[in-house]
Formats: structure tokens, sequence, C-alpha cells
């Protein structure tokens, strides 16, 4: 009776682990869909898509997550299929350093505007 | 003088803003993913229409010759209208075409084909359209040319025309 007490308890343990991992790959899983286009209806994300792209995709990124790819390893292999623009937030390369570095370097003018108005006004 | 340089800088920043909006207004508010690129094929594994078995793609893109792969679907009516010119096409001896049939009904593809013709050496069953996606596709109809090398050298999205199937037999020429 005890044994069985004991056993379980540790299928118990184990189905709850199962259910939390399962919980962390859902969610995983819903973070990139959320970051990635649809390309079929633009604008709207995977996620919210109900299109035949955005149903396979889905499915796919189910796949690589169960093949233990990492999120960066999903990204980039989108990416090698549909270029850059399918994810909503595009990587540091030469095609996008204006977009990454123009609003830090208009902050950084209007802070020398702001800094020299100032001074000026001392 | 700096009533001047403020003036022109101005002007210099409406004139940048002037040529960005004008030329955007010639590019197409939808983007379409780069079709030149070269890719490596994808390592996938298929279920055979016609022996309902599954087969690896290393087994299928075997001969030294030039490939097309071509995404179809019975439901789909551009698909209907571009099968003429693939029958014409898989008449020249240089290229082998492999059809993957898209998030289709077995019975209404076979009816398709029956009626149309066949012109794919293999055509493979893509039922949840994950295997579209691992090519790079978004839409159905798509073609992918895959060269000697076993490369996909180029792809076309919609219907194949007379001017794409020129360019087509240009290059395995």
């Amino acid at each position: 009776m005890k044994l069985l007490k004991i056993f379980l308890i540790i299928l118990l343990l184990m189905s709850f682990s199962q259910l939390k991992s399962n919980e962390k790959n859902d969610e995983l899983k819903n973070n990139i869909l959320k970051n990635v286009r649809c390309l079929i209806c633009q604008g709207q994300s995977v996620y919210d898509s109900e299109s035949d792209f955005a149903s396979s995709i889905k499915l796919i990124v189910d796949k690589k997550i169960n093949e233990e790819m990492s999120e960066d390893q999903i990204y980039e292999f989108l990416r090698e299929k549909y270029g850059d623009w399918v994810i909503y937030e595009p990587k540091l390369n030469k095609n996008t350093y204006v977009l990454w570095l123009l609003p830090l370097l208009l902050f950084l003018a209007g802070g020398a505007i702001i800094r020299k108005n100032l001074i000026f006004k001392d | 003088m700096k009533n001047k340089l403020k003036l022109i800088v101005t002007l210099i920043f409406l004139i940048f803003c002037f040529i960005i909006f004008y030329k955007g207004l010639d590019k197409p508010n939808t983007y379409t993913p780069k079709t030149n690129i070269e890719k490596n094929l994808p390592i996938f594994k298929a279920k055979d229409f016609s022996l309902n078995t599954y087969i690896d793609s290393v087994d299928i893109f075997t001969e030294d010759s030039y490939y097309i792969v071509n995404i179809w679907a019975s439901w789909c009516v551009p698909c209907r209208k571009e099968h003429p010119l693939l029958m014409e096409l898989s008449n020249n001896q240089s290229i082998r075409l492999i059809g993957l049939n898209y998030r289709d009904n077995l019975n209404n593809a076979k009816k398709f084909i029956n009626e149309l013709g066949n012109p794919y050496t293999k055509i493979l069953i893509d039922k949840d359209g994950t295997l579209a996606v691992e090519f790079g596709a978004y839409g159905v109809p798509e073609t992918f040319l895959i060269d000697k090398h076993k490369k996909i050298i180029k792809k076309f999205v919609g219907p194949i025309n007379k001017k794409i199937l020129e360019e087509i037999k240009l290059i395995i020429k």
C-alpha cells in the first residue's frame, strides 16, 4: 500500500513537470509567433492570423521547438526562408543600420540642442 | 547668416523627405521575399502521391539534371492556368518536374491530374503546408528552379507564364 502511494506521488510529480514544460513551450511558441509577420495578411502577426500560411508556420514553429531549437535558431530559420522582413524585430546588419541608429542619433542631437539652449540661458 | 543656414538645412531636410516619399510611391506596399537568392535544397521526408509511402528528399533529386519543384493544389485557379505550360515543360529532357500538392483533398488532386495531365515525375503530398515552408513558399502556385548542384537558384511566385517558361528554358539550355 505504501509502495503504491509512493508510486502515485511520483507519477503525479512527473505529469506535473510534463505539464509545466508544455506550458513553457506554449509560452515560447506564442512569443515567437507574435514576432513573426504573416506574409499573406501583412500587418498581422502569425499569432493573430488565420491564413493557411500562418497555420503552417504555427506547425513548423511547434515542430522546431520540439526538436529543441532555440528561439534565435527558429528566427534564423524563418529569416533564411523569407528574409529579414518576416521578423518584426530585425537584426542589426548593413541593411538595418539606419533603422537602429537613427533614433539614437536623433536622441543625441535633441539632447545636445537642449543642453546648448540651457547653457545659453544660464 | 545664421537664418540663411537654418533655411538651407530645413530645405535640404524637406527635399530629402520628398525624395524618400516620392520613391516610396512606386514601391508596392506588400512584401515579396527575394526570388534570386541561391539556397540549399531542404532535407525532408514526404509522402508520395501515387505510392502512398514516405520518401526522403535525397532519393528524389538523384539525377544529374535541373529540377522544378512546383507547388500546386486542385482548388487553386491559377494552377489550372499554368498547367498546360508545365505539360509543355515536361517534354524537355533536361529538366524533371516535382509537384508538391499543397493542402489538398487527395481525390480532388487525382481528378485534377487525370483531367489536365501529369507533367510531374513525382508528386509529393504536403497536407499541412509545412513542406512548402521548408522551401520558403508562402502561397500557391509557386515554382522553384533547382540546378544540377541541387541548389535552388530561382523562385517564381504566382503562375508560370510564357515569359517565365522562356526564362527557364534559357537557363536549362
